[in-house]
């Protein structure tokens, strides 16, 4: 069996209501995966940009795009895996902050370069947004503090521009 | 000029040439109905929208153009969605109009409210809601395009009451402008020479057509092909007619039922040039073991049919008439004498597969299902055009009924769906008023939609049916008997109507064969008739259909009796 991988596509549709429900069905439908998923309006409001990671063999992924590109909705597929392209995550990660820790929290919260947007007695929420290994990374350091809740975007890409 | 949304939809129908529409009124498509009813276009009232839908796409296969359908909401709706499912499968143009609730309802459980947009969106190829009267003009052209033009397929168009009613300045839109959708027709000429090259070197070539040779009219490019380079053909169920069934170069069906020569050659072959078909899984068998010598030339114009199931050589993205073409010309610019020589031993090896079971049986005191089929190709001198259910009657048509021409034989044949034959033959004669059309039928299939020998009587449709009745679900019998240590669960249908009785009392002819004697007598005079007729043959209770490659077994494991 050939080893599954994470692809990263970035798909421009059609702003239409109903788009993000076909593609969401053609992934359940056909039995593929979606990692995760972010949609919203390009700088053109008659188009949205989908940023999607998934996960499977060539073949699969290969079939994937296909199908994708199938769908009358979709206007262009790109594959960003395997090319050079920026990527980004965006977190909200609310932690306790008692008194002990809120040093601590702030010092780390700067270290990541990240934003405190709501503080409370007993907590921060803080807004950090980087790769997928500095956010791990930053998750790993709060989490014997004890992270209340987070929401987390899904990853958003675009290709670097030849220089 | 000022139109209602109903006024609008029937000026672009009539700008799409739609002559006719298979349909059934209701609560959210009286205005449609209204407006209908002063065109000329030609209303088949069927007695259940499935039977609309099914209809539409024996039209459209046997007229070759865009069948459409017209229903309401809800129940409506969702009546079509098996037909819209089947169509989807084989890839059949048809348009589908489904009434809806006002747009201010939507959403709030109304009644008839359903979300056929949302319920269809995986079987249609697209579909519409159309919420704004101003859209409905380019929705409709836009439907029609898709359904036809590159791989075919059903679109629906869902259209609220309040967007049918509205009345606004009439604006003709000129042509499609779809900037995500452009099919690829001319393929890569590269990818074709390279297709030459392998023809050049092939000992023990052969071509295998479906369906999408039909969908584009590609039957002359194709058989054009096989007799220049002396290559024999083979075709999946939905293939068939697409070469001619008495060819000498014309190997049979391939696959689970398929000819043991066709599947034999198949899986000897060092080429393979398939063209228009999807390698669904009736036809390759157990996949890792399908034609492991064989180079893969697939030609499709759909890319997610290619490498789906097969890993293939030479892809060639483009539409089968356009590229055979184009293929051939390539073909007659080079010198390919040497390789036609090359041919005497394919073809002779063929010749010694053909002597294996070439579906025999044996004719003695009870009717054999088969002996009805073959019958029936004698009479109609293989003329007509064939519906059929699904199962083992469909099987057996395709296996003994020999179709020179596209669009011959109409089956659904993806989907699998029971109940299709007899709407689809409606919708066949609809299309070709003055041919023979006929719908071989088991008696388990014909009645899932038996209600619509009302509508073929009503609308002076002589479609003949003819039911082999052997009083059991057979292909599922068949399977018990073979996998299932003969438990016949729930397959045995030991009441069924009088079909005799029961095609009188539709006013159509009804009649019943009991004796092999009768076979011949009784189909005579039913497709003299000038009537809708149902024949009735009581046949071979457990006669089963060989070849048989049992479900995960290669293609060349076949039962043969």
């Amino acid at each position: 069996m050939e080893e599954k991988n994470k692809y990263i596509l970035s798909i421009l549709v059609d702003n239409e209501p109903g788009v993000l429900a076909r593609v969401a069905g053609l992934f359940s439908g056909r039995g593929y995966n979606i990692e995760s998923l972010c949609v919203a309006e390009t700088t053109d409001p008659l188009v949205s940009r989908i940023t999607m990671v998934t996960i499977g063999d060539t073949a699969i992924v290969e079939q994937i795009k296909k199908q994708l590109f199938k769908l009358i909705n979709v206007i262009k597929v790109y594959d960003l895996t395997g090319t050079e392209y920026v990527q980004r995550e965006l977190i909200l990660i609310k932690v306790n902050a008692k008194p002990d820790h809120r040093a601590e929290i702030l010092r780390i919260a700067d270290i990541f370069r990240s934003k405190v947007v709501d503080v409370g007695p007993e907590h921060f929420t803080i807004e950090v947004t980087g790769s997928e290994e500095k956010l791990a990374a930053m998750l790993n350091l709060l989490k014997p503090i004890g992270i209340k809740e987070i929401a987390r975007t899904g990853k958003i890409a675009l290709a670097r521009e030849t220089k | 000029m000022k139109l209602t949304g109903a006024q609008i939809l029937m000026e672009m129908l009539k700008q799409e040439g739609v002559d006719t529409i298979f349909g059934f009124p209701g609560g959210k498509v009286i205005d449609i109905y209204h407006e209908l009813a002063k065109t000329d276009i030609k209303h088949i009232l069927v007695r259940h929208e499935q039977g609309a839908i099914h209809a539409a796409d024996g039209y459209a296969r046997a007229g070759n153009r865009v069948g459409v359908c017209l229903v309401t909401s809800g129940p409506g709706a969702t009546n079509t969605v098996t037909g819209i499912a089947s169509a989807y499968m084989d890839s059949i143009p048809v348009v589908i109009l489904t009434g809806q609730v006002p747009c201010h309802l939507i959403g709030n459980d109304a009644f008839q409210e359903v979300d056929i947009v949302g319920i269809t969106r995986s079987c249609t190829k697209h579909n519409y809601l159309v919420k704004q009267t101003e859209d409905l003009a380019r929705v409709v052209k836009e439907a029609f395009y898709l359904a036809r033009s590159g791989r075919p397929g059903p679109v629906l168009i869902d259209i609220p009451q309040d967007v049918q009613q509205k009345e606004i300045v009439f604006k003709n839109p000129d042509n499609v402008n779809m900037r995500s959708y452009n099919p690829t027709y001319t393929p890569n000429m590269i990818q074709l020479k390279r297709a030459v090259q392998q023809l050049k070197k092939a000992k023990k070539p052969i071509i295998f057509s479906g369906g999408g040779v039909i969908r584009s009219n590609a039957s002359e490019e194709l058989t054009a092909l096989a007799h220049t380079l002396h290559i024999p053909v083979t075709s999946s169920l939905m293939g068939l007619g697409s070469f001619p069934g008495t060819d000498p170069l014309w190997l049979g069906m391939l696959g689970m039922h398929g000819t043991y020569r066709a599947n034999m050659s198949i899986h000897e072959s060092d080429l393979i040039i398939a063209v228009g078909v999807r390698f669904d899984d009736r036809v390759t068998g157990k996949i890792d073991e399908f034609a492991p010598n064989a180079v893969i030339v697939h030609i499709d114009i759909d890319p997610t049919s290619i490498h789906k199931n097969i890993a293939v050589h030479t892809p060639v993205v483009g539409d089968c008439k356009i590229t055979l073409g184009l293929l051939n010309t390539l073909i007659d610019q080079e010198d390919f004498t040497p390789v036609k020589e090359n041919r005497k031993n394919w073809l002779e090896q063929i010749e010694l597969w053909k002597q294996t079971s070439p579906f025999t049986y044996d004719q003695k005191n009870i009717i054999k299902p088969q002996y009805v089929i073959d019958k029936l190709y004698e009479l109609t001198k293989g003329s007509a055009i064939i519906t059929t259910e699904v199962g083992q009657n469909q099987m057996w048509a395709a296996q003994h009924y020999h179709f020179d021409h596209s669009g011959q034989f109409i089956t659904s044949g993806g989907l699998g769906c029971m109940g299709f034959g007899l709407p689809a033959a409606i919708g066949a004669q609809v299309a070709c008023p003055d041919r023979l059309v006929v719908d071989i039928a088991g008696d388990g299939s014909i009645q899932m939609n038996i209600q619509e020998i009302a509508t073929a009587v009503q609308f002076n449709l002589p479609v003949k049916v003819v039911i082999l009745n052997n009083q059991y679900l057979g292909m599922v019998r068949q399977w018990q008997e073979l996998f299932y240590d003969k438990c016949y669960a729930c397959t045995r249908m030991d009441h069924t109507p009088d079909f005799v009785k029961l095609a009188e009392a539709f006013g159509a002819l009804g009649m019943k064969a009991t004796q092999p004697e009768d076979v011949g007598p009784v189909l005579k005079e039913g497709l003299s008739s000038d009537k809708t007729v149902i024949m009735e043959f009581m046949v071979e209770q457990e006669e089963s259909v060989y070849p048989m490659v049992p479900a995960g077994k290669a293609i060349t494991e076949m039962l043969l009796a």
